[in-house]
This record gives C-alpha cells, sequence and structure tokens, in this order.
C-alpha cells in the first residue's frame, strides 16, 4: 500500500493522503511508529505549518484505493514548492527522514499520473457522480448554466494541465498520450502578476480580487477601437482587442484599481490558454 | 494648458508644438501633392501622399549634319530639361505631433484639387474632426483589413529586400529574401495594439482567421504598470537590458533540470512572471519588461504558428510596427515559430511593416491611376533605413529618424519584369557579395566610396559649368551620401542587404536628388566622337586578320573596351591625367591568357563547331571606346555569322554607362559607316533596347518588359553581360537557362587580388548551362 501521492509542481505541492477504514488492529500493530504519528499528524490536523491546509472538501467520504481497500483520501496543498525547502520544512519533515528505510519515494511519471488522475476522478468507483462539468451559453450570463458532462467514452481528449504552467496532451486512450504543446502564460503568470500589480499575497487572495474586479476598464475592446462590432470580420464590440491596452495611457492607468487589474490579468490568462487549446484541438 | 514637456504616451491633449527638425525635409513635395491618405494608430501616425517631382535630365538630340562639317562639330547636342516623375512619399511620426504636421501641410499645399483624405486606423475616428478642420478635407475612411493586404502585397511586390528572417548569433541577423515571383498564399500577422491574423489567398482574397488580444497593447499597458515607464521605446529600451529568468520560472526551475519526460529544454519558460509569485521580493523593471517582452512574443509566436498549420501555410509575414527591429523580439518570435512548428513554418520580417496600412489607404484612394500596373523603386536618398529604436547604440541617427521616419517611392516610367532566360527566378540572387555578411568587403568598398566622393561631387559640380548653385548642390550632394555611408557602416542592413550595387544605386539617387542627372553627359559626349572617328580604321585591321586571329582580337577589344571606365577609381586617374590614353595603351594593360578565369577556348570551340546562334542579347557597358570601338565590331561579327543581336543599354545615366538615347545616335552615326550594321538595323537584325534601369550594375529580376517580350519572341540563345558592375559585382554567379558570356576588366586591385589576381586581370565566364 502507497498511501501517500505526492505532486510536487512549479508553485505548489500536492499530497494526497489514503486513511484506511477497515484496517485490522492487527495491521496497525504492524506498523512502524513513525507512520502512526504521522498518520496521527495527518487526521487530527487541517492546518499544517504556516501554509500547509487540509482540502476542506475532504474527498469523497468513502472511497477505495487501488487494492480495494475502503478509506478516506485527505488532501493537502501546501507553498512553497521548492522540493528541497519542502524537505527541511516541517511537518512534511518526519515523512521523509533518509533513516527511515522502509518508507521510498517512488518516482512516477508525471503524465501518466495526470491521465489516471483525471479517469479516476471521474470514475464511478470515485464518488459516484461526474466530476467533469462544463458551462452551456458561456457568453450570456443570465442563461449560464454549470452542467455535468459524462466522461463515458473519452477518447480521443485534449486534457489541458493548467499549473503555474500549462501543458496540453492529446489523449488516444488510456495509455496512448502525446504532449501536444505547452504554454508558460499558466497560473503562475496570473498569481505573479497579481503579486506585481496588485501587491496580494495568496493566489485566493488574487481570485477574489479578481471576482470584485471590472476587466473592460483595463482591457481595450474591439468597441472602444471601431465605435462598434467590427463587421467586415465578424467581431462583436465587447471582445477584447487588447489586454491592457487602455493602461497605454495615463490618465486610465490612474482610475483602475487592483480588482479591475486582478481581474483583466485572469481574462487574459484564460483566454489566452483557451484560444491555444481550441486551436490544438482543430490542429489535432 | 499644454503640459510642458508632457509627450505622453496617450490622451492627445497634450500635442507637442514644437517640431524639432525641419518640416520641410520631412514633407517634401508638397506644392504638388495629391492624393492623401492616412494611417492613425494607437501612437504613431502615417502620413502618405503621391507627388510629381521636376528634376533635370540630361537629354541627346542627333543634329542635323546634312551638308556641314562634322569633323569640327560635337557629336551630339546635350540638353538639360526638366522632367516630371511621379514619386509616392510615406511619413511616418508619433500622434503627439499630428497637428503641427497638419498645419505644415495646409500652409505648404498648393495643389487645391484634392478634396478627400482616406484615413484608416483606429485613431481615424478620434482625428477626423481636427483633420477636416485643418486641412479643409473630407475624410474617407477605410477599412483597416483592407488597407493592410493592400500594403502587404505592394511592399512585397515593388520593394526589393523588403522581406527578412532573422537569425540568432548569426554574423548577419538579418536574412533578406528576394523577391519571389509569387507571393501568395501568406498568413499576415498584424501587431497593433492586438494581434490579427489574416490569411491571404490571392490580390483580393483574404480572410480574418483569428486573433489575440495579447499584443503592442499589452505589452505597452502591462509595461506602464509594470515598471512606470510611459513610452513604448523605452520599454524595449528596459527589455534590452533585462534578464527574464528573474522573474520566469524555467522548467529547470521546476524539475531541477532538463525534463526528459517532458522533452523539454530546462532553459524553456515553464510559466512567464512565475518566480513573482511573492509580495516581499523587489523585482528590477528591466527584468520584469524583457520577461513581459518574452511572454507576449512567444506567445504570438505559438498562435501564429498554429494558425498557420491549421491552414496549411508556411510563409508568416509580421506587420503592424511592434517589432520595429527589436533584436529581442524578432528573436523570440523567430525562436518560438520554429520551436513550435519545428522549423516548418517561417517566420518573416518587414523593414516597412509600420507603413502598411498607409500604403493601402493611399492605394485604395489611386485606383484610378491603377498604381499597379507600374512598377516602383525605393528612393535611397530620400527613405530612412531600418533602425533599431534603441538610441544608445545609435544616437547619431535617432536624433534625426526616430521621430520622424520617411519612405520614398519613384513610379518607373516602364514596368519591370524578370528576365526570361533566367534559370530559377525565385531563388536568383543579382549580387555576388553579400555585404552584411562579409565584413571585410563591407569595411573595404565603404571606404573606398568614401575615398571617392569628393571626386564625384567635383566632377557633379564640373559638370554645370553654366550654373550658379552647383557647388552648393555639389556639397549637398556629398554630405547626403556622406552620411547614408556613415549610417550603413553602423546598420549594414539599413536598407536590405547591402551591396556594391546598393552602395552605387543610393549615390545615383543621391545624385538625382541634387539635381546632378548625368556628370558625364560631357564626357561621353566626347569619347563618342574620337571612338567613332576611329571605327573604320578598327574595322578594316580586323577585317585583314584570318579567322581564328580576328575572333582572338575581337574579344580583346571588347576586355580593352571596358578598360574605359569613370567608376574606377584607378582608371578615372589616368584618365583624368592622361586625356591621349586611347584603345592601343588599354589593350597593352590587359593581363596575358591565361586569364583569371579563361573559358577562351571553350567559346572558340563553340564558335567553331557549333551552328551560329539564332539571337544574341548583349547588355553593353560603357560609352566611348567600349561600346564602340569593343562591343560594335563583336556585334558586327555576329551579324555576319547570322546570329541576330538585342543591344541592351540603360534608360537613365549612371557614371558613363551609354544610355538607350546614346546608343540610339551611336549606332546610326556607325550604320552610315558600316554596310553591314545599317542593313541588320533595316532587317531588324539589330535591335536596341532599353532594360529599364539606371544602375551601374544588373538586376536580371527588374528589366524592362519590352526588353522581356523581344528576348522571348527572338529565341535569344546567347547572353552576353559585359563589365564589372554587371558581370562581377552582380550576376557573376547568375544561372541562366542559355549560354552566356559574362566579361569584364578588374580594375581595383583589392578586389583582384581577392579573385586571385592582379589589376586589370581579365575574366571570361563562357558558360553553357547543363541539361
Amino acid at each position: 500500500f502507497p498511501w501517500f501521492g505526492l505532486d510536487i509542481g512549479g508553485t505548489l505541492v500536492k499530497l494526497v493522503y489514503f486513511e484506511p477504514k477497515d484496517i485490522t488492529a492487527e495491521e496497525e500493530e504492524e506498523e512502524v511508529e513513525n507512520l502512526k504519528s504521522i498518520r496521527k499528524y495527518l487526521t487530527s490536523n487541517v492546518a499544517y505549518g504556516a501554509t500547509g491546509i487540509r482540502d476542506v472538501h475532504p474527498y469523497p467520504p468513502s472511497s477505495r484505493d487501488s487494492a480495494g481497500s475502503e478509506g478516506i483520501f485527505l488532501a493537502l496543498i501546501r507553498n512553497p514548492s521548492d522540493p528541497c525547502v519542502l524537505l527541511e520544512y516541517s511537518p512534511f519533515l518526519p515523512f521523509f527522514p533518509p533513516q527511515i528505510g522502509d518508507l521510498q519515494l517512488c518516482k512516477l511519471d508525471e503524465l501518466d499520473c495526470l491521465i489516471k488522475g483525471v479517469l479516476y476522478i471521474d470514475s464511478v468507483g470515485f464518488n459516484g457522480h461526474s466530476e467533469c462539468y462544463y458551462f452551456e451559453n458561456p457568453t450570456d450570463a443570465e442563461r449560464c448554466q454549470k452542467l455535468p458532462f459524462n466522461l463515458e467514452n473519452p477518447y480521443p481528449l485534449l486534457l489541458v494541465n493548467i499549473g503555474s504552467g500549462v501543458s496540453i496532451l492529446a489523449v488516444y486512450s488510456k495509455d496512448n498520450y502525446k504532449r501536444v504543446t505547452g504554454t508558460s502564460l499558466g497560473g503562475g503568470t496570473f498569481f505573479g502578476l497579481c503579486c506585481l500589480l496588485t501587491g496580494c499575497s495568496t493566489f485566493e487572495e488574487a481570485l477574489e480580487m479578481a471576482s470584485q474586479g471590472d476587466s473592460t476598464k483595463v482591457d481595450k475592446l474591439v468597441r472602444d477601437i471601431y465605435g462598434g462590432d467590427y463587421e467586415r470580420f465578424g467581431l462583436p464590440g465587447w471582445a477584447v482587442a487588447s489586454s491592457f491596452g487602455n493602461m497605454m495611457s495615463k490618465e486610465k492607468r490612474e482610475s483602475v484599481s487592483k480588482e479591475d487589474l486582478a481581474k483583466a490579468t485572469l481574462i487574459t490568462i484564460t483566454n489566452n490558454i483557451g484560444s491555444i487549446a481550441r486551436m490544438c484541438a482543430l490542429n489535432e | 494648458m499644454a503640459e510642458r514637456g508632457g509627450r505622453g504616451s496617450g490622451g492627445h491633449g497634450s500635442l507637442d508644438k514644437s517640431i524639432t527638425l525641419p518640416p520641410d525635409e520631412i514633407f517634401r513635395n508638397l506644392e504638388n501633392a495629391k492624393r492623401f491618405a492616412i494611417d492613425i494608430g494607437g501612437s504613431l501616425t502615417k502620413l502618405a501622399y503621391y507627388s510629381t517631382v521636376q528634376h533635370k535630365v540630361a537629354r541627346v538630340r542627333s543634329f542635323d549634319h546634312s551638308g556641314k562639317d562634322i569633323e569640327n562639330e560635337p557629336l551630339y547636342e546635350i540638353s538639360v530639361q526638366e522632367e516630371i516623375t511621379a514619386r509616392l512619399h510615406f511619413i511616418k511620426f508619433e500622434n503627439t505631433y499630428i497637428e503641427t504636421c497638419l498645419d505644415f501641410i495646409k500652409d505648404h499645399l498648393v495643389n487645391t484639387e484634392t478634396k478627400v483624405i482616406k484615413a484608416t486606423g483606429g485613431g481615424a475616428y478620434k482625428f477626423k474632426d481636427l483633420i477636416e478642420k485643418k486641412l479643409g478635407l473630407k475624410v474617407d475612411k477605410e477599412d483597416v483589413m483592407t488597407c493592410l493586404i493592400k500594403g502587404c502585397n505592394f511592399v512585397l511586390r515593388n520593394i526589393p529586400h523588403e522581406v527578412f528572417a532573422y537569425q540568432k548569433d548569426s554574423d548577419t541577423e538579418f536574412r533578406f529574401q528576394t523577391n519571389h515571383p509569387n507571393i501568395f498564399p501568406y498568413l499576415l500577422v498584424n501587431i497593433g495594439s492586438g494581434v490579427s491574423m489574416v490569411k491571404v489567398e490571392t490580390e483580393d482574397k483574404f480572410e480574418w482567421i483569428g486573433g489575440s488580444s495579447i499584443g503592442g497593447g499589452t505589452f505597452w499597458g502591462l509595461g506602464a504598470l509594470l515598471t512606470k515607464t510611459k513610452k513604448f521605446d523605452e520599454l524595449l529600451q528596459l527589455a534590452s537590458k533585462g534578464q527574464h529568468t528573474n522573474v520566469d520560472m524555467l522548467v529547470k526551475d521546476v524539475y531541477g533540470g532538463a525534463c526528459h519526460t517532458l522533452g523539454l529544454s530546462g532553459n524553456l519558460i515553464a510559466s512567464s512572471f512565475g518566480k513573482s509569485t511573492t509580495a516581499d521580493k523587489e523585482f528590477s523593471k528591466e527584468d520584469m519588461a524583457k520577461s513581459l517582452l518574452h511572454m507576449i512574443s512567444n506567445d504570438i509566436g505559438q498562435l501564429a504558428c498554429l494558425y498557420a498549420k491549421l491552414h496549411s501555410l508556411d510563409k508568416i509575414y509580421f506587420g503592424g510596427f511592434f517589432i520595429r527591429g527589436h533584436p529581442v523580439t524578432m528573436r523570440t518570435i523567430s525562436y518560438s515559430i520554429n520551436y513550435f512548428s519545428k522549423g516548418e513554418v517561417q517566420a518573416l520580417f518587414l523593414r516597412h511593416e509600420g507603413y502598411l496600412g498607409a500604403i493601402g489607404a493611399f492605394l485604395k484612394g489611386a485606383e484610378q491611376d491603377n498604381p499597379n500596373q507600374y512598377s516602383w523603386g525605393e528612393n535611397y536618398a530620400g527613405s530612412s533605413g531600418l533602425m533599431s529604436t534603441s538610441p544608445d547604440v545609435y544616437p547619431l541617427q535617432r536624433t534625426r529618424s526616430g521621430t520622424f521616419d520617411m519612405l520614398e517611392m519613384d513610379r518607373l516610367e516602364r514596368p519591370l519584369v524578370n528576365l526570361p532566360l533566367l534559370k530559377d527566378p525565385s531563388t536568383y540572387i543579382p549580387d555576388t557579395v553579400d555585404l552584411t555578411d562579409d565584413a571585410m568587403a563591407r569595411k573595404y568598398w565603404l571606404t573606398c566610396f568614401e575615398e571617392a566622393l569628393d571626386g564625384v561631387a567635383k566632377r557633379a559640380a564640373a559638370s554645370q559649368p553654366d550654373s550658379v548653385d552647383a557647388l552648393e548642390r555639389a556639397e549637398k550632394f556629398r554630405q547626403k551620401y556622406w552620411n547614408k555611408l556613415q549610417t550603413l557602416r553602423q546598420q549594414p542592413f539599413a536598407y536590405g542587404t547591402l551591396t556594391v550595387r546598393s552602395l552605387l544605386d543610393t549615390r545615383e539617387h543621391c545624385l538625382n536628388e541634387f539635381n546632378f542627372p548625368d556628370p558625364y553627359s560631357k564626357v561621353k559626349q566626347k569619347e563618342n566622337g574620337i571612338a567613332l572617328k576611329c571605327f573604320q580604321s578598327v574595322i578594316e585591321s580586323l577585317d585583314s586578320l584570318g579567322w581564328e586571329e580576328r575572333q582572338f582580337a575581337l574579344v580583346k577589344g571588347l576586355l580593352a573596351g571596358n578598360v574605359f571606365d569613370w567608376g574606377a577609381k584607378a582608371v578615372s586617374d589616368v584618365l583624368e591625367s592622361e586625356p591621349q590614353f586611347g584603345f592601343e595603351e588599354a589593350k597593352s594593360k590587359l593581363q596575358e591568357r591565361p586569364w583569371l578565369e579563361d573559358s577562351y577556348s571553350q567559346w572558340l570551340e563553340r564558335l567553331k563547331e557549333g551552328p551560329p546562334h539564332k539571337c544574341a542579347l548583349i547588355f553593353a557597358d560603357n560609352s566611348g571606346i567600349d561600346i564602340i570601338l569593343g562591343v560594335f565590331p563583336f556585334v558586327r561579327e555576329l551579324l555576319s555569322r547570322g546570329t541576330e543581336v538585342i543591344l541592351a543599354c540603360n534608360s537613365g545615366p549612371a557614371l558613363n554607362d551609354v544610355t538607350y538615347s546614346e546608343s540610339l545616335i551611336v549606332t546610326e552615326r556607325i550604320a552610315a559607316m558600316d554596310p553591314i550594321i545599317q542593313s541588320a538595323l533595316r532587317e531588324e537584325k539589330l535591335l536596341l533596347v532599353q532594360t529599364g534601369s539606371s544602375s551601374p550594375c544588373l538586376d536580371l529580376s527588374r528589366l524592362d518588359k519590352g526588353l522581356a517580350v523581344l528576348v522571348r519572341e527572338r529565341k535569344t540563345d546567347l547572353v552576353i553581360i559585359e563589365g564589372m558592375g554587371r558581370a562581377i559585382h552582380t550576376n557573376y554567379q547568375a544561372a541562366l537557362k542559355c549560354e552566356s558570356l559574362k566579361l569584364a576588366v578588374i580594375k581595383n586591385s583589392w578586389l583582384a587580388e581577392r579573385l586571385g589576381g592582379k589589376i586589370f586581370s581579365v575574366i571570361f565566364k563562357y558558360e553553357v548551362p547543363c541539361k
């Protein structure tokens, strides 16, 4: 049983811990002392150290691991991502002391794990309802609806993994996939630019600000240039012509709020990811 | 409430009233200007107009000699006449100057026929009232994209070396492309404040296939927020000094090395601005600007590549004045395109990227004049070169051209086309040595042209003894050409690939600019007269020789004639000091066989064994002894063999090269003495044509259409190119579909040494195309 899954990304470290329910007293006896203390540490806390937190919505109340044992997944995320810092840093320190011989780091292929993970969390065995969703009428705020999407026959699919940067994978079957492309404009860019532009310090803070801002004060829209729609190319007036384009003007720079800037950053990055993903889907 | 020094980037409330430059040097030829067009972008205004230029041309006219003593009369009359030619002017300046510029134009505009000004660009809406009020012209708006595409097609067709690829870490960072006969299809990526991707299939058929909001405006807007730097060029400046790795998270920062599982190199950017995800660290302006420029250029490159792939396009042109010749941007875009397309798609940049919209708007307005039916040529004298925007690197040019940039194009009287006999027009490169590439040759030739400049200016002044301001104009010419040479020393790529031809052409343009249309007209007149007097005796002595001896004497005559070149300093020094230096003296200067390049035996063999050629096309070089005692006896021999001859001379003057109009008079006089020439003229077996060029060199891809038609009609199977300019500096390596003969005498010791010989070495290159 590997009970821990650890993913060290560019910005965040993600840890999943499997808490078996059906563990027998005998099995519990076999555990080494360290493991017991780790388990106790993980299950009795929701915050770890300065920035580690436990996912407030625990993964499905009851799941089975790959061996069929029933248990609970606990997901943790934490900052910062530098693995060296991480290893020296409480509270993960007890996980990897080199003297513990029976606890090994088993390195797995990143993309394999990614695809397995996507398929797993959407599987019925996970929590019984669909993890995948989409928005209907995304351009119409009134009619926009979040709807589940059935992943029963998923292939071929394009997997856009947005971490600090973005990787785009074309998946043809469970084990036939390739990395199509990627972009450096990802979560790290959003967060990095927000820190510089607004002085925020957490990702959540950046997202919160973005949700309150108005990006049209920051961006130059098609109608700002053409006075309306640009009919010849079928571009609606509300489309963004130039991200941050209004910020060329001094007066406008002085009149925008931090929230507006955060929102514009989010819109810029997400539009760009959407655009690249769409082109990849068409090309593949 | 004008803000002092407030040359702010944004609002036009703070227009700059003080032009520090003499506007009459910028808005030239306004008196006859008509058909105005204006393209107002977010920060720059591009103005276009059509005007006529009156300049002097030297004309030659044959005297009526009947019943007169012709011995003491000059051969023909030279008169200087005013000629009117058409020229297009394009000027680019910052929006802050717009009011001052409009005022200046209004004050100098004489032509009152103009009622409308074509306008395009986002700013056309904003400035509509100002333009209508200032100029009293009705603003007629044109679609931005249509203008852009029209402009792009126009520059791709008409400006040699318009297009270049950017190569990092190579001696020649700018790889200029030859104009491909078929420019379609291509992807135009126009980077304005946003980015538009347009697929262009024919002159009129194009389609907007996508775009991105991350463009020039993002760089400027976001850059201004991050660095508090207000101006676009200053942001670029900052970027060129920064280190993006301080701000960007690289693949190796994430994986601790190259990521083998993903096949990514460790130096790739994993996350732009990924290292700035902290509130408590300061980042330098330079680093942030660099990171931003990388982010945007990479993103544009990636999207452009995806669109190109989806539409199966392999050429991407970038327009829109975001790039501005800035190396970091071009390098990143090129790298990105190459990386994402795995080398299948080529990123191509344009020297005049900023002018496309204005050119297109102008063309829309000038449709009734049908500008596309003409050929146009870039006027090197009146155009600014491609500048780096970096004031640190080029402070000298920056003061003058950084704010105002100009492009002038002359309408050529006749359309220019490819020589039909070129083996592969798409790969033909006229020039033998690329001086942007070859630093040693560049240094030599620039110095050579600098050293010859005083002499040229002196001769120009002396050619117009009756003109009161000749000295003053000659000095202005000297100054202008000197400045061009200095620009080229620092930026060899300013006007495309630097070559001996472009240096010569630039000099001719500058001479014309100051009304020295033909400084050598009198020299040519005199030399033609002297040579004509010797014609008969030369023919007699040739006719007295046996066949084989005569063939050699003819070739030797052709070569000796070619020594008389005022363009070569070694020769012009001799000619200035020894006026009696003649044909026989020249022959004695020639290198003995075997020559430096010597396929004479093959040529002789061909004459002996093969059937006579159907028709020979000869590109003549100098007037005087060269054409009369060198070329004509050779032509006469070809005619006697039953070969028709097309004799091509320059349309306009260049150095002492024989012009078409001079060749008409000379031929007429020879015909009067020689029955073979006479009957050939009468039977149209000897045809005189013009090349369409006024250059001492020869570009076989831009020749007069009439010449091309004739070459095809007469089934020309032999091309003879004579002289250093036409056969060495250009066309030495040109491959033709038919037999060719390239011959010249090297009258420059540096060049001779470089080719492994001495001064007055002979090149005799006879080539037969492989089957």
